[in-house]
């Protein structure tokens, strides 16, 4: 675990989260399949661990790590849900377009 | 005293039926829809029994124990209170008050009331609206019973409008019919009137004594037993205009007539039995500062006898048989009224039970004429029913001598109460007393005049098919009619003694002598007798006279016959004034208003209009919105500083912060 603290600089695990938080976004904004649309959301929730990660290595703070757990326990259950969801639209729209499913019902 | 509680169970199941049947009514068979509008009337009164029992004894052993009347505040055999309103130093419970008057009061609302309902069931049977019809009358007994058991001015107000408002639904029950709902509007809006003056009294009341309550209002007044004050006067003149809207006295009477557009049990119950004598009751019950107010008094007695002359007067030629009922009940309220102005309160309320009898009773009877004649209440289209309808026939009878005033009927007690009472009040008493004797007279002819005219003669119209009467229609007849012949026979002695502890009157009154009322009875009965010896030679024996005598006086019967025209004279010098005022003044009001209401509907649809492109529905501009958002939050933020430097004035950054202030400080020392 050392090599991290001596090799690897703080801004750069930062950066890295700050990549993968706006490849996120981008993907939530432009793609149209509501699956990559649902990826890019856990992909925006894991760069936020990261940095969560990131900062209670570096003070010593166990709480961000806790913080850690909890969102991948949320990231869990929204998947499950998440997933069941989309399996419920594609069955009843034949279709996984995000603009297509703008009716706030099925 | 005993389980003071259960006074709300009697306006409860009146509200019980009201809900079921208002709500679930239309989706219910007619039987159940019966049942429940009978058995709520049924239940209360059943409960008002067992209190009507509880007072009659409180009253005898009150009696016994004492001899003069040491009660200062309302002798109240129950009561039920808890805080309603609490503002500052206003403060008004929510107080149910069962005394002797309250329970006589009851017992005629659900007696008859329930009877009226019994009859219903035959009399709306083909009738659209059924389940309507007997919420609305269940409704009715509820605010009634509130009205009545109310033990403060603001709650008798409650029940005063609230039985004001099931008045309006029932008088415009047919509002496919515009002369109905017309009807419906003049009544409410005359009683707007009353009320206004009614609620005025109120005001000055609560400015006077500081409280509201019945109860405490009478404690203060036992306290000064000097004081007759101009203030006390202007307060109950206000009360009188609130009970003459109510009680369809001059100048307030002219709604009731009109009244009659709605279903004839409801005429018997509400503009004949009960409702209308709510402004008697107000008086007896708030009789402690009528007392007080000599003035006021006389001004009582005045237009109680100018009412009972002006109604019976009209009644003589009206040819619809509702109608003539109507003013024969406004001419008799008259004589409440009177009674009350002459101090003579248990009399005003003997009358009014004995009222409730007859009255209900002609009008049942009468409705089931027009029934029988399938609608037609033109009473010169009758004639010759006394052997098709016996038995309608037979209680029309006992309701027609009970209201002329013949011995032994009820009405022959109550009127002579009343009558008697007037006379001992100096020379002005006098006066109100021989106006009263007049109106027993026209009273007596106009009675006998509908009777000959509906049951006697050969039928002058061939268009009734003769329905037959069912028995829940006939049974109500015969029980009101034992009551019109017997009811009076409880005596005016025996009735005032037990109302004594809250009707009695706080002030010096006259004494008279038992010879003296036999003389005065004697006359009375002379009297009533003399208008049915001219209603026989007119109505019976030389029936071309009528329209000879009215051939002769053209302008006199037809002043008669158009009610002296009062209806046309308010319209032309109130309602039309109104309309012109409201049409070019109130008008442009309107129109301002009309304008800035358009001016701010504009403005609002515009920015909408605006807006709304933001709210596409569609989800990625959303999301873009959310990161542009936060993006915005993130640089402002950069560009404002440390976030500790950064405060806005709704966020506590101490307390946002914290964590980091603590974690940085922590790198130093810490470490695991």
């Amino acid at each position: 675990m050392s090599f991290l603290q001596h090799d690897v600089p703080l801004s750069w695990y930062l950066l890295l989260s700050a990549i993968l938080f706006s490849l996120g976004v981008v993907g939530f904004l432009i793609k149209r399949n509501l699956i990559t649309v649902f990826m890019s959301i856990e992909l925006m929730l894991n760069a936020v661990n990261l940095s969560f990660v990131t900062f209670a290595y570096q003070w010593h703070e166990v709480r961000g790590q806790i913080f850690v757990f909890f969102v991948m326990m949320v990231a869990a259950a929204e998947a499950a849900v998440g997933l069941a969801i989309i399996i419920a639209v594609f069955r009843a729209r034949s279709t996984l377009a995000v603009d297509r499913i703008d009716l706030m019902k099925l | 005293m005993n389980e003071p509680a259960h006074l709300w169970l009697i306006p409860l199941f009146p509200f019980l039926g009201f809900l079921l049947n208002g709500i679930l009514g239309s989706r219910m068979p007619r039987r159940l829809v019966s049942a429940i509008g009978v058995l709520a009337p049924l239940v209360s009164l059943i409960l008002v029994l067992g209190d009507f029992g509880a007072t009659v004894i409180t009253a005898a052993s009150s009696c016994r124990g004492c001899g003069p009347v040491t009660a200062l505040a309302l002798p109240a055999a129950e009561s039920l209170s808890f805080p309603w309103i609490a503002i500052g130093a206003l403060r008004v419970d929510f107080i149910f008050v069962l005394d002797q008057l309250s329970a006589v009061m009851l017992l005629v609302i659900m007696g008859v009331g329930f009877l009226i309902h019994v009859y219903s069931v035959g009399y709306m049977r083909d009738e659209p609206g059924y389940a309507r019809y007997f919420s609305f009358l269940n409704l009715f007994l509820f605010f009634m019973s509130i009205l009545v058991l109310a033990g403060n001015f603001l709650l008798m107000f409650v029940g005063w409008e609230g039985v004001g408002l099931v008045s309006y639904l029932l008088i415009g029950f047919y509002f496919q019919r515009n002369s109905a709902a017309d009807a419906g509007k003049k009544a409410f809006i005359v009683n707007r009137i009353g009320d206004f003056g009614f609620l005025i009294g109120i005001f000055l009341v609560l400015s006077t004594f500081g409280t509201l309550s019945f109860g405490d209002i009478a404690v203060t007044l036992s306290l000064e037993p000097a004081w007759h004050g101009t203030v006390l006067t202007v307060i109950c003149l206000c009360l009188l205009v609130g009970a003459a809207g109510k009680s369809a006295q001059l100048p307030l009477y002219v709604w009731l007539p009109d009244a009659m557009e709605g279903p004839t049990p409801v005429s018997a119950l509400i503009h004949a039995a009960t409702m209308v004598t709510a402004g008697v009751y107000m008086i007896a019950r708030t009789h402690l500062l009528f007392d007080r107010a000599p003035v006021a008094l006389w001004t009582v007695a005045i237009v109680g006898a100018a009412t009972a002359l002006f109604a019976a007067t009209i009644a003589l030629v009206q040819n619809d048989i509702k109608r003539v009922l109507a003013y024969s009940t406004i001419s008799q309220l008259g004589y409440m009224f009177l009674a009350c102005g002459v101090a003579a309160y248990s009399a005003a309320i003997f009358h009014l039970v004995m009222h409730a009898f007859f009255k209900a009773l002609l009008f049942l009877a009468a409705g089931s004429v027009i029934h029988a004649m399938a609608g037609e209440q033109d009473l010169r289209k009758m004639g010759g029913l006394r052997t098709k309808l016996p038995v309608t026939f037979w209680t029309m009878t006992a309701a027609v001598f009970a209201i002329a005033g013949f011995p032994p009927f009820a009405g022959f007690f109550s009127k002579d109460a009343i009558l008697y009472a007037a006379f001992l009040q100096g020379t002005g008493g006098k006066l109100l007393w021989f106006v009263g004797l007049v109106t027993a007279l026209l009273t007596s002819f106009y009675m006998f005049r509908l009777w000959y005219l509906a049951f006697f003669g050969k039928p002058r119209s061939e268009t009734g098919h003769h329905h037959a009467t069912p028995m829940s229609m006939l049974v109500p007849l015969v029980i009101l009619a034992v009551l019109s012949v017997c009811g009076g026979w409880i005596g005016i002695e025996s009735f005032s003694a037990y109302l004594k502890p809250v009707a009695a009157a706080h002030r010096p009154m006259p004494t008279g002598n038992s010879s003296l009322e036999f003389i005065l009875s004697i006359a009375a009965v002379l009297a009533a007798l003399e208008g049915w010896l001219i209603a026989d030679k007119y109505y019976r024996r030389k029936t071309e006279r009528p329209a000879q005598l009215a051939a002769a006086l053209p302008t006199g019967y037809k002043l008669l016959l158009n009610k002296y025209y009062v209806d046309e004279i308010y319209g032309a010098l109130i309602v039309k004034p109104l309309f012109a005022f409201s049409k070019y003044v109130l008008g442009g009001v309107d129109l301002l208003l009309a304008g800035l209401a358009w001016l701010l509907a504009g403005v609002a649809s515009m920015t909408g209009m605006i807006l709304q492109r933001w709210q596409s529905g569609n989800l990625r501009s959303y999301a873009a919105w959310l990161a542009a958002g936060a993006a915005a939050v993130l640089l402002f933020l950069l560009l404002t500083g440390s976030p500790h430097a950064w405060s806005l004035p709704f966020f506590h950054s101490e307390t946002i912060f914290k964590v980091s202030h603590i974690t940085v400080i922590q790198p130093g020392q810490a470490g695991h």
